[in-house]
């Protein structure tokens, strides 16, 4: 995972901090919005950034490091293009959220313990409630709801992110 | 439109409601609806207008055809896509896009009603309909006040929203009454609270008002976290002005200049059309300094929440706002007197908030015509689980639940007895059928060991095992404990494993006992209202379905057939041909037998992963629930 | 209107109780004798109100927290009802489940308030059962051991490091049960920017945060035949150790610890009240130089590690305005291994030197490189007072009823103003007692200072010295330290001599000290107390007075800044970086060969610039077609700060890089490189 880790911090200019920084003012009560928007262009918040983002914004280290454990948006660990978001609230729990994301996983071909793809394309997540309880069991790849999974749909529906045909057509 | 003073206002609003389209084709675009492929309805929908009104302008310009609009959540998720026809009220449930061409023909332009997409029930044979929404079962009992505009406005455009006397009681609150007569009349509605906590809102913006201090907070907390809830979601979509209004207004009351919207991250669409009814407020003059030429400056922005339920609670809330890790800290002191900085805050719910415009408007008497004596108004509820119309409605207080459940919803599907319908989330309580005539309001189900909660209802039958449910709501409350004080995070992590124990089947009586007794401590010892409730769940199941409960300890049984240690695999010995094939795969190597002796499960040791059962080439290995013995 | 006050009372265990001004509850009860328990509230902490054992009964309210409730006339509250001792005892036990509890082996034993409230609960089963993880042990500083096992996330070390010190090495992650408090990204203490006060330890009420002991290593050097053993012992521990004895704290029991040490075996015990003396002579003197010259001020005392090191790390600026004088343990040490051994004539690798400290930040300073030659230290062992405490008992010493034993000569003799080093404010009387006779000529009949004496954190004074007006301050704890030096920089203020103590009280507070349970702050005011009574009662109260200095100066030092002092009693301070070796990957090269530029961004830099010279370098990288031969990237400190901005380039650090010279410095010292 080190060398990928790399890449994908290179790829993101670090000019953006700065600018993502003094967007906020350089506020420390600001820091949630800035982690939030630091994520997205990193895709996972970096140790060296986040050391970096406390220098600047005059606050300890290990105070920007519990914001970024509590909150669960935030990944120090990389994140992949997608994120799938399998709902797991109620309803779809009773409808059978537990094998949908069953699928999802064996479809991507992800280990115990392993929550992104290696190339990273995909990372799954469970999260409490998408609040399309009418629709369960469903999930969310990035923000777009798809609800009445099945096997089928869900293999249809990551088959056509990893071509690149992104968007929901609902389903 | 910029509004320089009240008149401007109201005199734009009289004409926009002249103006007003009378014939209109609304398509629901709430999450239910849209995720069915609503807005491939709604294009098609436009495409087709659009054409036919070339055609006609060609033949007869007088002639108006529909103006089609995407609104936010009608209500009736279950049978989504939604369209609606005005000015006829006719409801059309499943729409695809097929059907558009169909619409177009036979309703808009020829008036006539389609018969198989309307709303209908069966029963003994006999079909019956309901073409207009409003005789539509599901919605006849309802009343819409928090959700007046939601499904019947474009919630991107703020002329919808003044049509229907948009920003009309921010206008008369600040050029005609005084923060004190706000309050006054928010405080004779009788509005309590819709996040909860029934906390009477007019004695909450009286506290912070009497502190004297330079800057003061409103923040609207849309951070609605509730698995199974989703009301807040769709006001903010819907109609996200109201709670635009409700906020300014109670800024004016309590004398803030700056209010937050708490959004959670997990709603960007709320997001992007506050952010948008926000913008547009500000350049029409309704929002930022001095606003309709008064001397009263409210300004709004919007703060997103990073994943995590617990700052749904006030002073969590507030320090997710500072910029900490969102912990709540011991009350008093309250964020009235002391929230936000250090200054006096007033937390609002999305819910409470929309309902400020209209009591302005209509007054607290016809606010109180709704409800009960303790409990006026309404409440919105988000209806799921095993009902057959399932969806987001809007009833008075004081409905009951057998109302709510059999005649809004429709019954259990199938036509199964009830069992138990969970009411306010993982803070709530399971009530049982002995309660099904108990009116919804805030005193009644407390008094039952349930709470109102925010609105989440899970109607469950008997294919819902109870100690699951309770398990499953102690899963989520400890995944969110904030980690701050002793008894939420350790003692509902002992909780947790408790519930684990009942459903593996691997307790005991005293582990029944001590799980009563830890979750009596942690309500009583917590820090906030997540600690606080977090037992309800455990507590209101184990007052009203113990039986359950002494099932799973006692017999190792699950009466609902859910939990999956009470399986029993058990090898047939007439179909076992003693190939041992289970055996080798078995992980705990609990199979043992010879060859032409029938193999045999040691049940003590297996582990019920049910490889066996997957390996057997013979069909031999049978799956059970176990029975309770009746002596 | 009625003539009768109307009475404000709360009844408390049915007492009733006046109120008069206390903020919450638990002062109440104070008042009332009743003593409800806490692990979070300390009085100069900020209200956490996390563990919940301070829970009470309020009539009509149910259960509340009685550390942040304020009492409200009418209130009726009981503090033992059967609700609330359900709770006490399923929360102790829910802690007590999360927590390692082999007390017996345990540094804490009968000194832990969890095991306290254990025993005054009763508990006589766990019912959630033990512990499974086992995280190892952090010992990566010299002066504290930190174990996650121990700890109950009071978060009381959270606090005190952010609110006292003004740092905030630690704070709570993840959530839930999986939450922690540990330093940035669970990195050991040795590797973020603590100051090894200890403050954090004398307030864990477990044995999360314990001092790291030396007395295994005390034992072995005084039982051992061929090694002498030499001791000091500060002033601050003088009115404490009886603490842990029975005896109140602030009495002072100088004699009684110099005949314990003596029974344990130590063959010289000596008063580093007496290097304190030295101090204020080398300190002052320096003052009047730059006095005189007019520079290099305000003049910032150097005696407390924790204060030095934190300078070192932030204020790059101020290095120079720090005194060069060297603390009076490390001038003992000095003089015990360069002099002692001439008086003694016993060779240096015999003598083994032992400080007997209230602080715990004195073992790193002991291993300092500057106070180490030829591979021995100047000071070998440094003994906390909590080990000294140990080190008593395990040696079977009745303490209380020991008789006293005066110090060794011919260093025995410490003056009333060296023994106020102990305190906050006394190395300023001292000096100040030093200075008036020396500018004056005149005798000091007054010499007690009151006005800059007492526990405010801030005080001020103006002293006339011949005419000239000199304005001194004196400061304890490091947060408020921080404040008072940034208006200074600001120039909001103006001070000539200002004396930074880390711990709140002075080195009465320091971390080595027993933990002053329940009342701290009466026990630091009982404490402050004693030292001031110490110099009352000492003979000689002026370091100039002192005939074992004078002693010293004529047969070793011969006047205060000679050559050999400045060799052996003063010292040199160097910029740190404050967070260890980090990289920012901005650009990096595809070749093999490449160069390797990292631009420093840490604060100092930063201020200077250094941003915009990264962007610079990118484009000029750029400009010479470069990319793929030279990486480049952002790091946090080359501790050079007052030379920067800095950028290191390969192994080399280039100071003083500006957008002026940075294209002949790209071409010359990077540039270069590539076409080799």
């Amino acid at each position: 995972m080190e060398e990928v880790t790399q890449e994908v911090t290179l790829e993101r200019r670090f000019e953006k901090v700065n600018a993502i920084l003094e967007k906020h003012a350089y506020n420390p009560s600001n820091l949630v919005g800035i982690l939030q928007e630091v994520q997205e262009e990193y895709r996972y918040l970096p140790e060296e950034i986040l050391t970096y983002i406390a220098t600047a914004l005059g606050v300890s280290p290990a105070y920007v490091y519990g914001v970024a454990t509590f909150y669960a948006q935030f990944s120090l660990k990389p994140k992949g293009k997608h994120i799938i978001r399998v709902c797991d609230g109620t309803a779809c729990h009773v409808k059978g959220s537990s094998a949908v994301l069953k699928y999802v996983r064996e479809y991507l071909g992800l280990r115990e313990g392993e929550d992104t793809t290696r190339d990273l394309l995909f990372t799954v997540e469970t999260v409490a409630c998408i609040g399309a309880c009418a629709l369960a069991p469903a999930m969310m790849v990035n923000e777009d709801v798809y609800g009445l999974l099945t096997e089928d749909k869900v293999k249809e529906i990551l088959e056509r992110y990893e071509e690149g045909r992104e968007g929901t057509d609902g389903v | 439109m910029v509004f320089k003073d009240r008149a401007s206002l109201e005199n734009t609003v009289l004409e926009l409601k002249a103006k007003a389209k009378k014939k209109r084709v609304l398509v629901c675009g709430g999450l239910g609806c849209l995720a069915k492929g609503a807005q491939k309805v709604f294009d098609l929908l436009v495409e087709r207008l659009a054409i036919e009104k070339l055609d006609i302008q060609v033949e007869k310009l007088e002639e108006e055809l529909h103006h089609p609009v995407k609104t936010g959540c009608m209500g009736l998720c279950e049978a989504g896509p939604l369209v609606m026809i005005e000015p006829q009220g006719i409801l059309y449930l499943r729409v695809k896009p097929e059907d558009v061409a169909e619409i177009v023909e036979e309703t808009l332009k020829k008036g006539e009603i389609v018969e198989r997409l309307v709303y209908q029930e069966e029963e003994n044979g006999r079909r019956a309909t309901w073409p207009l929404m409003k005789d539509v079962p599901f919605y006849r009992k309802q009343v819409k006040v928090v959700l007046r505009n939601c499904g019947s406005i474009d919630p991107e455009s703020l002329e919808d929203y003044l049509v229907r006397d948009g920003y009309l009681a921010l206008a008369k609150v600040i050029t005609e009454m005084s923060p004190d007569e706000v309050i006054g009349e928010i405080t004779k509605s009788g509005l309590r609270g819709r996040g909860g906590g029934g906390f009477p809102t007019g004695r909450k913006w009286q506290f912070a008002r009497v502190v004297k201090a330079d800057r003061k907070y409103i923040i609207c907390n849309g951070d609605e976290g509730d698995p199974g809830a989703f009301m807040d979601r769709s006001v903010m979509e819907g109609d996200p002005h109201s709670v635009v209004e409700g906020m300014a207004i109670a800024g004016y009351a309590i004398g803030a200049q700056e209010g937050y919207i708490y959004v959670r991250a997990e709603y960007p669409l709320a997001v992007r059309r506050l952010k948008k009814a926000i913008q547009d407020a500000r350049s029409a003059g309704l929002l930022g300094q001095n606003i309709l030429g008064t001397s009263f400056s409210f300004d709004i922005v919007i703060r997103e929440g990073a994943g995590a339920f617990v700052c749904g609670e006030e002073t969590a809330l507030i320090a997710s706002i500072e910029g900490k890790r969102g912990m709540p800290n011991p009350r008093p002191p309250y964020p009235a007197n002391k929230g936000l900085w250090g200054k006096p805050t007033v937390i609002n719910n999305v819910e409470t908030l929309a309902n400020v415009p209209v009591i302005i408007l209509r007054g607290a008497e016809w606010f109180r015509s709704f409800g009960t004596l303790t409990s006026p108004g309404t409440k919105t509820f988000a209806l799921a689980g095993k009902v057959k119309n399932t969806g987001l409605v809007e009833v008075p207080m004081g409905i009951t639940i057998r109302e709510l459940v059999f005649d809004i919803g429709g019954g259990i599907q199938n036509d199964r007895p009830f069992k138990a319908i969970q009411i306010g989330g993982p803070s709530g309580g399971c009530l049982t059928e002995t309660h099904l005539d108990l009116p919804i309001d805030y005193d009644s189900l407390c008094s039952a060991g349930a709470i109102m909660g925010s609105g989440g209802l899970i109607v469950l039958d008997e294919d819902t095992c109870i100690v699951e449910v309770a398990r499953f709501f102690m899963n989520f409350t400890q995944n969110e404990s904030c980690g701050k004080c002793v008894p939420c995070r350790e003692g509902t992590k002992h909780m947790l494993s408790l519930l684990q124990r009942v459903v593996d089947g691997k307790a005991t009586t005293e582990d029944l006992e001590l799980l009563e007794r830890t979750a009596t401590v942690v309500k009583d010892a917590s820090l906030c209202g997540l600690g606080k409730t977090a037992p309800n769940p455990v507590l209101t199941t184990l007052r009203y379905f113990r039986d359950e409960y002494l099932d799973h300890v006692l017999q190792r049984v699950c009466p609902a057939h859910v939990c999956q240690a009470m399986k029993e695999y058990v090898i047939d010995p007439e179909k076992c041909r003693s190939c041992g094939k289970c055996a080798r795969v078995c992980p705990v190597s609990c199979i043992s037998g010879r060859p032409k002796v029938p193999y045999l499960i040691d049940q003590n040791q297996c582990i019920k992963c049910g490889s066996c059962f997957e390996a057997c080439p013979f069909d031999a290995i049978m799956v059970n629930w176990r029975r309770k013995n009746h002596e | 209107m009625s003539d009768t006050m109307e009475k404000k009372v709360v009844v408390i265990d049915g007492q009733e109780v006046a109120l008069n001004g206390e903020k919450n509850i638990l002062e109440v009860a104070k008042k009332a004798n009743i003593d409800i328990p806490t692990f979070c509230y300390h009085s100069d902490l900020s209200v956490y109100g996390a563990c919940r054992m301070c829970l009470v009964e309020v009539e009509g309210r149910g259960l509340m927290p009685s550390c942040s409730t304020p009492p409200e006339p009418g209130m009726v509250i009981r503090t033992s009802t059967a609700r609330v001792l359900e709770a006490r005892k399923t929360i102790l036990e829910l802690y007590l489940a999360n927590h390692d509890r082999d007390c017996t082996v345990c540094e804490r034993n009968l000194n832990c308030r969890l095991q306290e409230m254990a025993a005054r609960m009763g508990i006589k089963e766990v019912r959630f059962g033990e512990r499974k993880e086992k995280v190892p042990k952090d010992t990566s500083t010299f002066s504290l051991v930190r174990d996650p096992n121990r700890c109950i996330l009071c978060g009381d070390c959270v606090r005190a490091c952010r609110e006292i010190e003004g740092i905030g090495i630690y704070d709570f992650t993840l959530r839930g049960p999986r939450a922690q408090v540990e330093p940035a990204f669970g990195k050991k203490l040795s590797e973020v920017e603590c100051v090894y006060c200890g403050q954090c330890a004398i307030r864990c009420p477990t044995a999360a945060l314990v001092v790291r002991s030396e007395v295994d290593k005390a034992w072995e050097a005084v039982l051992s035949k061929e090694k002498f053993v030499v001791a000091q012992i500060a002033p601050a521990v003088r009115v404490a150790v009886g603490e842990a004895f029975g005896l109140p704290p602030g009495e002072i029991t100088t004699g009684k610890i110099v005949a314990a040490l003596k029974k344990i075996g130590f063959d010289r015990v000596y008063d580093t009240s007496f290097s304190a003396d030295l101090t204020v002579l080398e300190e002052a003197e320096e003052f009047f130089r730059r006095l005189q010259k007019g520079e290099r001020l305000p003049q910032f005392t150097s005696c407390c590690p924790s204060w030095v090191v934190y300078a070192e790390r932030n204020y790059p600026f101020y290095l120079e305005h720090l005194s060069s004088a060297r603390s009076p343990q490390q001038m003992f040490g000095s003089v015990i291994k360069h002099f002692v051994t001439r008086l003694e004539n016993i060779p240096r690798e015999q003598i083994v030197s032992v400080s007997i400290m209230p602080c715990v930040a004195k073992k790193f300073e002991a291993r300092r490189p500057e106070y180490v030659h030829d591979e021995i230290p100047d000071v070998d062992i440094v003994l906390s007072a909590q080990e000294t405490i140990r080190m008593i008992k395990s040696a079977n010493i009745d303490f209380k009823e020991l008789e006293p034993v005066p110090f060794d000569v011919p260093l025995s003799a410490g003056s009333g103003a060296g023994v106020l080093f102990g305190v906050t404010g006394g190395v300023t009387e001292a000096v100040l007692r030093y200075a008036y006779e020396r500018l004056t000529g005149k005798e000091l009949k007054e010499v007690e200072f009151k006005g800059i004496r007492g526990l405010e954190s801030v005080r001020e004074a103006e002293v006339d010295f011949d005419g000239r007006t000199v304005k001194v301050a004196i400061v304890h704890g490091l947060a408020r330290a921080q404040q008072l030096i940034r208006e200074v920089r600001e120039g909001k203020r103006y001070y000539d001599f200002i004396e930074v103590m880390n711990c709140p009280g002075g080195c009465i507070g320091g971390g080595g000290m027993p933990l002053g349970y329940p009342d701290y702050l009466a026990v630091l005011r009982k404490r402050a107390e004693g030292l001031y009574n110490a110099d009352r009662l000492s003979v000689v109260r002026k370091a100039q007075d002192n005939p074992a200095i004078k002693f010293l100066y004529e047969q070793w030092l011969k006047h205060p800044g000679s050559e050999v002092a400045e060799e052996h009693l003063h010292t040199r301070y160097r910029s740190r970086r404050r967070i260890s070796n980090e990289i920012i990957r901005i650009q990096e090269a595809k070749s093999s060969q490449k160069v390797d530029v990292a631009v420093c961004v840490g604060t100092s830099c930063y201020l200077k610039g250094s941003y915009n010279l990264l962007q610079e370098l990118l484009r000029l990288v750029k400009e010479y077609r470069v990319e793929d031969k030279v990486s480049i990237g952002a790091t946090f400190c080359l501790e050079r700060c007052s030379q920067g901005p800095n950028i290191r380039v390969n192994d080399a650090v280039i100071s003083g890089v500006r957008e002026e010279n940075l294209r002949d410095i790209f071409e010359r010292e990077i540039f270069s490189k590539v076409k080799e």
